[in-house]
């Protein structure tokens, strides 16, 4: 039994960490929130060139990791800088590339063509099987029509790929130049970028379809996993600069954390992100095994970080005070990542839920 | 053991109904229900209506222009307005200061000031809170030194509620440096037009500008603005304080929150059926709903326990710490509701880049009012200060 993460792993994760916090303070993160269309091309080359996109993907797909443990140590890493890169549109789509069309994964590695991928609908909440869109045979390639919802980083993407349903009723993924796609985007508020996209009859050529259905439910198996190791990394910053302001801030003459009500809560999170760390470690070890032994371990994990996610922001703010509900402090920045990563690939409930069928069936 | 309002009771609430029917307008209601902000204009003109109809300071005595009305009376104008979606009457002046003039304050300053509220004419924020100071607010470091016929004041409040509207401010000042921290604080009301007083915005979690900095640099206050007397303010703000308490169960907000999550959930889809039938969130809504039920009864027998007389004590804090969770969960539930849609910033905040809503219309504020409402447990004496009050005074411990 080994639970660290290994030489080569723990390289990487000091590489990243450094190179975040020299890239992307807070300062320049908050620059850039919300800004329109929000990519940074320079940070995204240098997190190419230190390997943190290759990371994610295969030695034989042309990366040089993709253990499913390199996923969760480079996104708790990103989740500690509260990093706002489109690092997870990049693993879901180099998913799809790496199963569907290898030949673009290289260029996707190396921080050339950014690719995002779009599989939500507006009507279909975090169900990405319940897809409207549709894709018609045509004789120059294939019509796209439809609607995609809170697609991230989308207004920066070169490419999306999208989900549609073709004349059988089956699932296929297609790649679309962005610019072909009518984009309304906007701030979310962790900071980041999304967009809602109206598809109104887009022509796109015979080899944009990518695949069937199965690399889509590939690339949101690990979405939801890089989700819940970055939730790990905010968490325990969450955690350190609670613990910090408890140890300093005083309040009738004494610093707070000697309070033994606070005391206690802390344990209690602590506790509780401990055990959501074990979630996502039994979730990763469960990426080799077959769909339902996979998706079961994963929506255990998903569960678990949208309720400790969510109690740590919250603690983090009311533990703080009335300073922690301020941009002021970072505190709140890390709060809302941590809140916002439930609405992302399905919450709490629809993991339970779905936990729960796949234990019945 | 009897639940019901009296025949009386009855009365007044359809008199209540009547008047929202007729006066409250459907574009000031429709902003609250969804939750959006209102502007100073509009909440000053909701002011209007009430104050024409005698209803805008109806807990004064009659003689400076109350209702007279009895505190179950009180309470079912509460309910009444929260559940017909009326905007909040800004508390400041009209519910906390004015009971300190009317108590402490001289009759030259009950005079002027008092009609002035009725009457809209100025805007009043809270100058407690001091950076670093918290539930603390006995750790008073702005000072006011005499000076002639003035006071000059030196210091910083912070937390100050919409102190960017505001052309009056009631302080609490340090006049005396000596003794314990209670002693030489004094109560100053302060023009915030003088030369001296700077206000800067805090922008907040749902990035929107709620509460200001003030600070006071060399603010030159006139004598007569003084309440009470010099080194007594401790008195006068921890009387202040317990009208900043009865009202905090928000019963009435949570009612109509409740309400507006349930349409929501009928609404929203997932898994091809409503969300409210999806039995993980119904469970999570008949959770809220029961509490609720029971917060509603737990507050009246407060009520039903202070018309015979009884101070509410340590009860408002029971009150309070239930009533904010109730809130802030409903408010968790609302967010979760609706999904995806939690994630875009909300086109109206202040720091917002976002042109026009995104999603179905109901989601637009919500995350923003979630994230707002965490302030509740903080704010008026954090939940745990009302916890040690509950510890102390009901436990004994």
């Amino acid at each position: 039994m080994d639970f660290t993460l290994g030489e080569d792993r723990q390289a990487l994760v000091d590489t990243l960490t450094r190179f975040l916090r020299d890239r992307r303070g807070l300062e320049a993160r908050r620059a850039a929130a919300g800004a329109a269309p929000w990519h940074d091309r320079e940070t995204w080359a240098g997190l190419a060139e230190l390997g943190a996109i290759g990371a994610l993907f295969p030695e034989e797909a042309g990366g040089f990791g993709g253990d499913p443990f390199d996923v969760t140590a480079v996104f708790e890493t990103l989740g500690a800088a509260l990093a706002a890169e489109p690092m997870l549109p990049a693993l879901m789509a180099g998913t799809v590339f790496a199963l569907a069309a290898p030949d673009r994964l290289e260029g996707l590695i190396a921080g050339g063509r950014l690719t995002t991928v779009a599989f939500h609908e507006p009507h279909a909440r975090y169900d990405v099987s319940d897809v409207r869109a549709t894709a018609v045979r045509t004789a120059e390639g294939w019509r796209l029509d439809g609607a995609k919802a809170v697609a991230l980083h989308a207004e920066a993407a070169d490419d999306v790929i999208v989900s549609a349903r073709e004349a059988d009723g089956d699932i296929a993924l297609f790649l679309v130049p962005a610019a072909s796609i009518d984009m309304r985007g906007y701030a979310t508020h962790d900071g980041r970028r999304a967009a809602e996209l109206t598809l109104s009859g887009v022509a796109v050529p015979p080899q944009a379809r990518l695949c069937g259905s199965g690399p889509m439910q590939a690339a949101v198996a690990v979405g939801a996993l890089a989700l819940c190791a970055e939730a790990l990394g905010v968490m325990e910053r969450l955690k350190a600069d609670t613990l910090d302001y408890l140890r300093t801030r005083k309040q009738f003459g004494a610093p707070i954390g000697r309070n033994q009500a606070l005391q206690h809560r802390m344990a209690e999170l602590l506790v509780e992100m401990e055990q959501a760390r074990s979630s996502v470690i039994n979730a990763a070890a469960a990426m080799g095994a077959d769909a339902a032994t996979r998706d079961r371990a994963l929506s255990a994990a998903k569960f678990t970080i949208g309720e400790a996610a969510t109690r740590t922001a919250e603690e983090a703010v009311q533990m703080h005070g009335g300073i922690g509900m301020t941009q002021e402090l970072d505190v709140s920045h890390y709060a809302k990542r941590a809140m916002m990563i439930d609405h992302q690939l399905g919450d709490a409930d629809f993991h339970l839920g779905r936990y729960i069928a796949l234990s019945a069936a | 053991m009897d639940l019901a309002y009296t025949q009386e009771e009855e009365a007044f609430r359809t008199e209540v109904r009547a008047f929202l029917d007729a006066e409250l307008p459907a574009r000031l209601s429709d902003k609250v229900r969804d939750g959006r902000r209102l502007s100073k204009a509009e909440t000053e003109e909701w002011h209007a209506i009430l104050a024409r109809r005698g209803w805008l300071a109806p807990h004064w005595p009659v003689e400076y222009g109350g209702a007279g009305w009895s505190v179950v009376q009180r309470f079912i104008f509460e309910m009444e307005t929260a559940r017909a979606c009326a905007p909040m009457v800004i508390p400041f002046g009209l519910s906390m200061l004015a009971p300190v003039l009317i108590k402490y304050g001289s009759e030259a300053q009950k005079a002027h000031w008092l009609p002035r509220m009725l009457r809209g004419e100025d805007w009043w924020c809270q100058g407690y809170s001091e950076p670093g100071a918290g539930s603390d607010l006995a750790s008073v470091r702005t000072t006011a030194l005499r000076d002639g016929d003035h006071y000059v004041v030196n210091g910083q409040k912070t937390w100050t509620s919409y102190g960017q509207h505001a052309n009056m401010i009631f302080c609490l000042v340090r006049t005396d440096a000596g003794g314990k921290p209670q002693e030489g604080i004094s109560f100053l009301l302060v023009d915030m037009t003088s030369p001296g007083v700077e206000v800067r915005p805090i922008i907040t979690l749902d990035g929107d500008h709620e509460v200001n900095e003030i600070f006071l640099t060399d603010v030159r206050v006139p004598v007569e603005n003084l309440v009470g007397e010099e080194g007594r303010g401790w008195t006068y703000a921890k009387y202040l304080l317990t009208y900043e308490r009865t009202s905090m169960a928000g019963v009435g907000a949570s009612r109509a929150a409740l309400g507006r999550l349930r349409v929501i959930a009928r609404t929203e889809r997932s898994g091809g059926r409503p969300l409210a039938e999806d039995p993980l969130f119904a469970a999570r809504l008949a959770r809220a709903e029961i509490a609720l039920a029971n917060l509603e009864t737990t507050t009246m027998r407060v009520v039903a326990a202070a018309a015979r007389g009884a101070a509410p004590g340590a009860e408002s804090s029971m009150l309070k710490i239930k009533g904010t969770e109730l809130r802030q969960e409903i408010s968790a539930l609302t967010r979760r509701a609706v999904g995806p849609y939690a994630q875009p910033f909300p086109p109206e905040a202040p720091e917002g880049t976002n042109a026009a809503p995104v999603g179905p219309d109901h989601a637009g504020p919500v995350t923003a009012q979630y994230l707002n409402l965490r302030k509740l447990t903080i704010y008026g004496g954090s939940n745990e200060i009302q916890k040690n009050i509950v510890a102390k005074t009901l436990l004994g411990l």
